[in-house]
């Protein structure tokens, strides 16, 4: 197989994966940051940034993990403990690495490594790249979308709520309360967004 | 059929030892930040192996920094000052600091690491706070929906505590459904008494912990409580003092008052108590011993109004009012109020009209 359709086929993948197919609004995956991290745009991209990161290293690598250990082992039903053990050590490693070798990076996106490790987001795109059959370059493209997706819905999301932040909202409805409305208010808005690739 | 699962067992074992493997060497290169000091107030250096949050760090050394999300840095609690070697302020700590907290070295210890030695400063009181087990000893009834409460402490079996302070108390799962939960009540007993704790709580309809002190609580009971915490105290000066509490914001200012008896303490003061009817007030008879004993404490009950065959003679009307009618300049003077936040504004409001400064004005305000 050639590389130019599958490159075409990981863009298309990634475009859908930022858009319509976004793991949070539509999967309403990693639910926890988003709405625990979600105050200010400053800390949202840092956290969004992170996850981009982790999203896309973690699904090649489990992707890696999955075609040459646990399929030809015929394991592939332990993948959900073998990918959140990969993923968690994975995560840990490089916050090890960048806490000693770079000072600048880690304050800019190493502490919020630990805020992700569990985070279902990175565990379902996992999933999802096994149960969709993706190749290698189209996983690529789509832990990349995911992520980006992620990062997208946060900062919207952080923005919002800094424009909220002086608005008189009704008691009952302060914190996670409006959060969770505005995030299926969003939601509703990124749906729109399946009619644009309704011709792919 | 059972090689099939040894297989699987035996891979899946081995992956998570090849990884843990990796781990632990990463751990050991990497992330060895080798033996730090740990310079507290000035006073002591604690030597520490670097590498961890400074929050856990301090708890493996006994020192119990609160802390209510467990260092994952969503509760802001955990705030401590490390004036050397903490390095920049991190994205994580931004949200939960104010400017003057940023300037004056303030950081959330769960998100600074020991990497080299630190000079970190933190509250003397901190170094008291502990969990206490204890058993209900005594419940008595102050008004329809104010009980007083003691705790005899068992495990510690003894507290040391400041006159104005609070403990958190823990109110368990008592019913189907519920949460742990901890509440915070100022503790109203003599701080003499370092064996019990005393707490007067009003119920709060619908309110967890309340709820479970007024109808699950019994005499015998196993309770948990930790603390001490607060800064609402006696100053050091030796200004008159205008109490203004009412219900169960008696509490800290009866412990004020056993204070200054066994200090012996000559200030003058005034505590005016605040209840809608005379039914409300209560330990009247306890506040009359404090007049007679202490050297110039005078206890003025306030009633909202009176029933018609009421025999009442002291002050009536809003506990605000009785203040304005017996102080007419409190510019000299300090006060010390407790209540809800309606009670505590409404007299800030008084206080600075009688030309009192927002400076002498200290309260405990319960939300």
């Amino acid at each position: 197989m050639s590389a130019g359709p599958e490159i075409s086929q990981a863009f298309v993948v990634c475009i859908s994966a930022v858009f319509t197919q976004n793991i949070l609004l539509t999967y309403f995956l990693g639910l926890c940051p988003f709405l625990g991290v979600s105050r200010e745009v400053k800390t949202a991209v840092g956290l969004g940034l992170a996850v981009v990161f982790v999203l896309t290293t973690t699904c090649m690598l489990n992707w890696l993990v999955y075609k040459y250990v646990l399929v030809p082992l015929e394991l592939e039903f332990f993948r959900f403990i073998i990918f959140i053990i990969v993923i968690a050590a994975f995560v840990q490693l490089v916050e090890m690495v960048i806490d000693r070798y770079s000072p600048f990076l880690y304050q800019k996106l190493g502490v919020f490594l630990p805020l992700i490790t569990v985070n279902c987001a990175i565990l379902g795109a996992s999933l999802f790249m096994v149960i969709r059959g993706y190749s290698f370059i189209v996983t690529i493209g789509y832990g990349l979308g995911s992520g980006l997706g992620w990062l997208l819905a946060i900062i919207a999301m952080a923005g919002i709520r800094q424009r909220l932040a002086n608005d008189r909202i009704p008691e009952g409805l302060q914190g996670p309360g409006i959060t969770l409305i505005i995030a299926g208010l969003m939601a509703l808005a990124f749906m729109g967004f399946s009619g644009v690739l309704q011709g792919r | 059929m059972i090689l099939d699962v040894l297989i699987a067992v035996a891979v899946v074992s081995s992956i998570g030892t090849v990884l843990a493997a990796l781990l632990a060497l990463c751990e050991h290169f990497l992330a060895n930040y080798g033996p730090c000091q740990i310079n507290i107030n000035d006073e002591r250096d604690i030597s520490v192996q670097g590498g961890k949050p400074v929050l856990s760090t301090l708890v493996a050394e006994k020192i119990f920094i609160p802390s209510a999300c467990g260092g994952r840095g969503t509760c802001g609690l955990c705030k401590l000052k490390v004036l050397e070697g903490a390095g920049p302020l991190l994205p994580t700590e931004e949200p939960f600091l104010e400017k003057e907290e940023v300037e004056s070295s303030v950081r959330l210890s769960c998100q600074v690491k020991v990497r080299n030695d630190l000079k970190i400063e933190i509250p003397p009181e901190l170094f008291a706070i502990r969990e206490y087990v204890c058993k209900c000893a005594e419940i008595t009834d102050l008004t329809h929906d104010i009980k007083q409460f003691r705790f005899e402490l068992v495990e510690p079996d003894r507290i040391e505590f400041i006159a104005g302070q609070y403990i958190q108390l823990l109110a368990p799962v008592y019913k189907k459904g519920g949460e742990e939960v901890y509440r915070a009540y100022s503790v109203s007993s003599d701080p003499a008494r370092k064996d019990n704790v005393e707490t007067i709580i009003r119920l709060v309809p619908g309110g967890i912990c309340t709820t479970y002190c007024f109808d699950y609580l019994k005499v015998g009971d196993e309770v948990r409580l930790n603390g001490p915490y607060g800064e609402f105290r006696l100053s050091d000066t030796s200004a008159p003092m205008v109490f203004i509490a009412g219900g169960s914001g008696m509490a800290p200012i009866k412990c004020i008052l056993h204070q200054m008896k066994n200090t012996g303490n000559k200030r003058k003061a005034t505590y005016y108590f605040g209840a809608s009817k005379v039914e409300e007030l209560f330990l009247l008879n306890e506040m009359r011993e404090f007049e007679a004993e202490l050297a110039d404490f005078t206890f003025v009950p306030v009633v909202a109004a009176t029933g018609d065959h009421e025999n009442w003679s002291g002050e009536v009307g809003l506990v605000t009012e009785a203040v304005k009618r017996n102080l007419k300049d409190a510019s000299d003077h300090e006060a010390y109020l407790c209540g809800s936040p309606g009670l505590i504004d409404a007299s800030i409001n008084v206080l600075k009209e009688l030309g009192m400064t927002e400076q002498a004005i200290f309260y405990d305000k319960f939300n």
